[in-house]
């Protein structure tokens, strides 16, 4: 039987287990929305096609599962642009389908032309231009194939008008066949054993986890791996959450604006076990005193991140829980080590701190956040000041709980994630902590969340400034604060124009009152809560110094 | 230091861009880049030549393993292979020059392909050093138009650099 073009895209993705996409309609899309006007595929509606991209992979970090979203082309394409860029630095599984002109007036600047495939080469894992209805399905399960399998990436999509309406027998295209596309599973057994021997000549290891561990779904082998060598783990803001905060043998996020402890113990480490990780200059700041007394081993799915930034003396490319696996077999467990002393003392003498005042400070927002919630609800943020506060004081403990813009670092990101997340979670608490300037580059999703009646919770910690660049322009330029004040709408009757709740926390003392009754809204909530206004994030390493020099 | 690559790729459109993008990106530096299709048509192989020390060759190797068009990655500077270079040369010959011109060519085995009135065409291939030591060497005629194709390689005896050997990219670790 002969399918229409956009009948094989749509029922393509029922068969990939698709059950829901985010997008945005126009004219070259238009035989897709006809299809999925009485399609069982679930459509979400954003207020802008960035939302839907944000939208889409907030979904696939919060299940694990392909995020999918949807645009037109020209304008349409180039706003999914950021959330594209965004997927790929985080290397997230989003598929993302663009509409095109039709093939006849591909290349001619037709209306609403956009070379899609040309402007997302460098931020995606692969693209597809499809030229002919015949090849949907066999591209479709491609594109999945790629998006999904080693470290994982955006892939995209283009399809021409014609190829939508376009009649054609839709055939199973049975296996994936990419004769370039490969990668290791399986870890070298030479590279195991010298992991393993350096693991346990060790006496000052330091486990750095980064994202991976999250998406590789390797939680469970770190935990195990830590505690049977009693090995400290520090994690980048992209792990936060693959190892328990609450553990003994955490010592929270390193870098930048990472604990101290977790910053010392990776100065003075003998070895640096780097898992799903890619030495990031927000991890390493300055490279040559990074971890200077240590050997390097990096464990990565991605022969590429293997000495990219940064020398490694014992490389093991495949899959993380695969050589978490096979290493942890080899290894006796230790009993007690210095080492771990050291670290408590050291976390004793210099825990994350920061001074109270009668001033409600947005670490007290945070921590009374995690109080509240137990630690159990989904966390995104935006980007700036409170997405580090939220790193350093919301204690995560579980995987895929903590979703955050970490390599892009793009502002507008945390509220349409927190959208797809809530799609992806509908019983679980759903939590946007804001700013209040990034919460106005997407604000406009109020009306999807209210629409599909998505009782996310947005927090604003609102301290009337693009608070981390004011930060710096207070320490680096002076304390001249070059546009970075805020005018701000009222956030409560900019909720309520929108039809969700809005509420304020006018001091300090009704903070856990306000808190728990918003979440106690089966709707979504806009929380103004005003702030201390010039409130620091520390500690922090200067652009340039080693991590263990710290301010703060 | 130089490093020559062989690299098979998948036919498809796009892909002369996606290596290229590669390149310019990362900043790794192109030497020369020669593509044309190879023994099976869905297979084009680009003859890369690209500057730079181990580690950033290493970079560069792994980089393009990840794009899904390139299939087959070789390394091949450190094997004994054949490789040439086309040049097209426009050089003045007027009727003092034109015979010591034409003995130039003989001497670089290069072939006349056209006359001008005050000019010679001349086409000649090999190896690098050979284009370069020609060019150089009509340099003091004045010449008008140059163009080189950049080079191209195959691996000497029977060792097989081609997609027939096996499909597989070579595991660098
Ligand atoms: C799209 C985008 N534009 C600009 C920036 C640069 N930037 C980083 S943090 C920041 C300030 C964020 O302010 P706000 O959302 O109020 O958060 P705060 O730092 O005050 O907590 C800016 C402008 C960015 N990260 N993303």
């Amino acid at each position: 039987m002969q399918k229409s073009g956009a009948q094989i895209l749509v029922d393509s993705l029922l068969a990939e287990g698709v059950d829901t996409i985010f997008g945005y309609p126009g004219g070259v899309v238009l035989p897709i929305y006809d299809v999925l006007y009485d399609s069982e595929l679930r459509h979400i509606l954003t207020r802008h096609e960035q939302g839907a991209a944000h939208a889409a992979d907030g979904y696939a970090r919060a299940s694990g599962k392909p995020g999918v979203c949807l645009a037109t082309s020209g304008p349409g394409a180039t706003n999914l642009v950021t959330g594209i860029a965004n997927a790929y630095m985080d290397s997230v599984p989003v598929v993302a389908i663009t509409g095109q002109v039709a093939t006849s007036l591909l290349g001619r600047d037709s209306f609403q032309e956009a070379d899609i495939t040309g402007i997302t080469l460098p931020i995606t894992k692969h693209n597809f231009l499809i030229k002919d209805t015949k090849d949907i399905a066999r591209t479709v399960r491609e594109a999945f194939h790629i998006a999904t399998s080693g470290r994982p990436g955006p892939v995209l999509i283009d399809m021409p008008k014609d190829v939508s309406t376009g009649m054609a027998e839709h055939l199973d295209p049975g296996p994936v066949q990419l004769p370039g596309y490969r990668f290791n599973h399986k870890p070298n057994p030479e590279q195991i054993a010298r992991a393993v021997r350096a693991i346990e000549e060790s006496e000052r290891p330091v486990i750095y986890a980064g994202g991976g561990v999250v998406s590789g779904g390797a939680h469970g082998e770190l935990l195990e791996l830590a505690e049977m060598m009693l090995m400290p783990v520090a994690t980048t803001l992209m792990g936060l959450g693959g190892f328990p905060g609450d553990h003994p043998l955490s010592v929270g996020m390193l870098g930048m604006h990472g604990s101290k402890y977790a910053n010392y113990a990776v100065s003075e480490s003998d070895l640096l076990i780097g898992i799903g990780v890619r030495f990031d200059d927000r991890v390493t700041s300055k490279l040559e005193e990074f971890a200077p007394g240590a050997t390097i081993m990096h464990i990565d799915i991605d022969p590429a991140e293997i000495g990219k930034n940064m020398g490694v003396d014992i490389p093991v490319v495949g899959e993380v829980r695969l050589a978490l696996r096979q290493i942890i077999d080899r290894l006796k467990p230790r009993v007690a080590t210095q080492w771990r002393d050291k670290i408590t003392v050291w976390k004793k003498e210099h825990p994350l701190d920061f001074v109270t005042n009668g001033q409600l400070k947005p670490q007290e927002v945070v921590r009374e956040i995690c109080n509240v919630t137990r630690s159990n609800a989904r966390i995104t943020t935006e980007v700036g000041q409170h997405q580090m506060f939220t790193a350093q004081y919301y204690t995560f403990t579980k995987p895929r709980t903590f979703i955050s813009s970490g390599g892009l670092g793009t502002m507008g990101f945390g509220f349409p994630a927190a959208i797809g997340v809530q799609v992806a979670c509908p019983d679980e608490t759903v939590i946007d902590i804001a700013g209040d300037g990034s919460i106005q580059m997407n604000i406009q999703e109020l009306a999807t969340a209210v629409n599909y009646n998505l009782p996310v919770k947005i927090a604003i910690i609102n301290n009337g400034f693009l608070g981390m660049v004011r930060q710096w322009q207070e320490l680096f330029y002076n304390r001249r604060y070059s546009y970075t004040e805020l005018k701000n709408p009222d956030f409560v009757k900019l909720a309520e124009a929108y039809g969700a709740v809005g509420m304020r926390v006018n001091n300090k003392s009704e903070l856990r009152d306000v808190l728990e009754a918003a979440l106690g809204v089966n709707k979504p909530v806009v929380l103004d809560i005003p702030v201390e206004r010039e409130e620091n994030v520390y500690p922090m390493v200067a652009p340039g110094e080693p991590i263990h020099k710290m301010l703060g | 230091m130089l490093h020559t690559l062989a690299v098979l790729v998948e036919n498809s459109p796009g892909v002369l861009t996606r290596v290229a993008g590669l390149f310019s990106r990362r900043g790794f530096n192109i030497d020369s880049l020669a593509v044309g299709r190879t023994e099976d048509p869905e297979v084009s192989r680009m003859t890369i030549v690209v500057d730079g020390d181990d580690r950033v060759l290493e970079q560069v190797t792994k980089q393009l393993h990840k794009l899904v068009d390139v299939i087959k990655i070789n390394d091949i500077t450190a094997d004994e292979y054949v490789d040439r270079e086309l040049v097209l040369i426009k050089v003045n010959a007027d009727h003092t020059q034109r015979v010591e011109v034409i003995q130039i060519c003989d001497v670089f085995r290069a072939r006349i392909v056209d006359m001008g009135r005050k000019t010679l065409t001349l086409e000649c291939t090999g190896n690098h050093g050979k284009i370069n030591a020609l060019e150089e060497t009509l340099r003091p005629y004045g010449i008008k138009e140059l163009v080189r194709t950049g080079k191209i390689a195959m691996v000497r005896g029977t060792k097989n650099t081609g997609y027939q050997e096996n499909g597989a990219k070579e595991e660098s670790l």
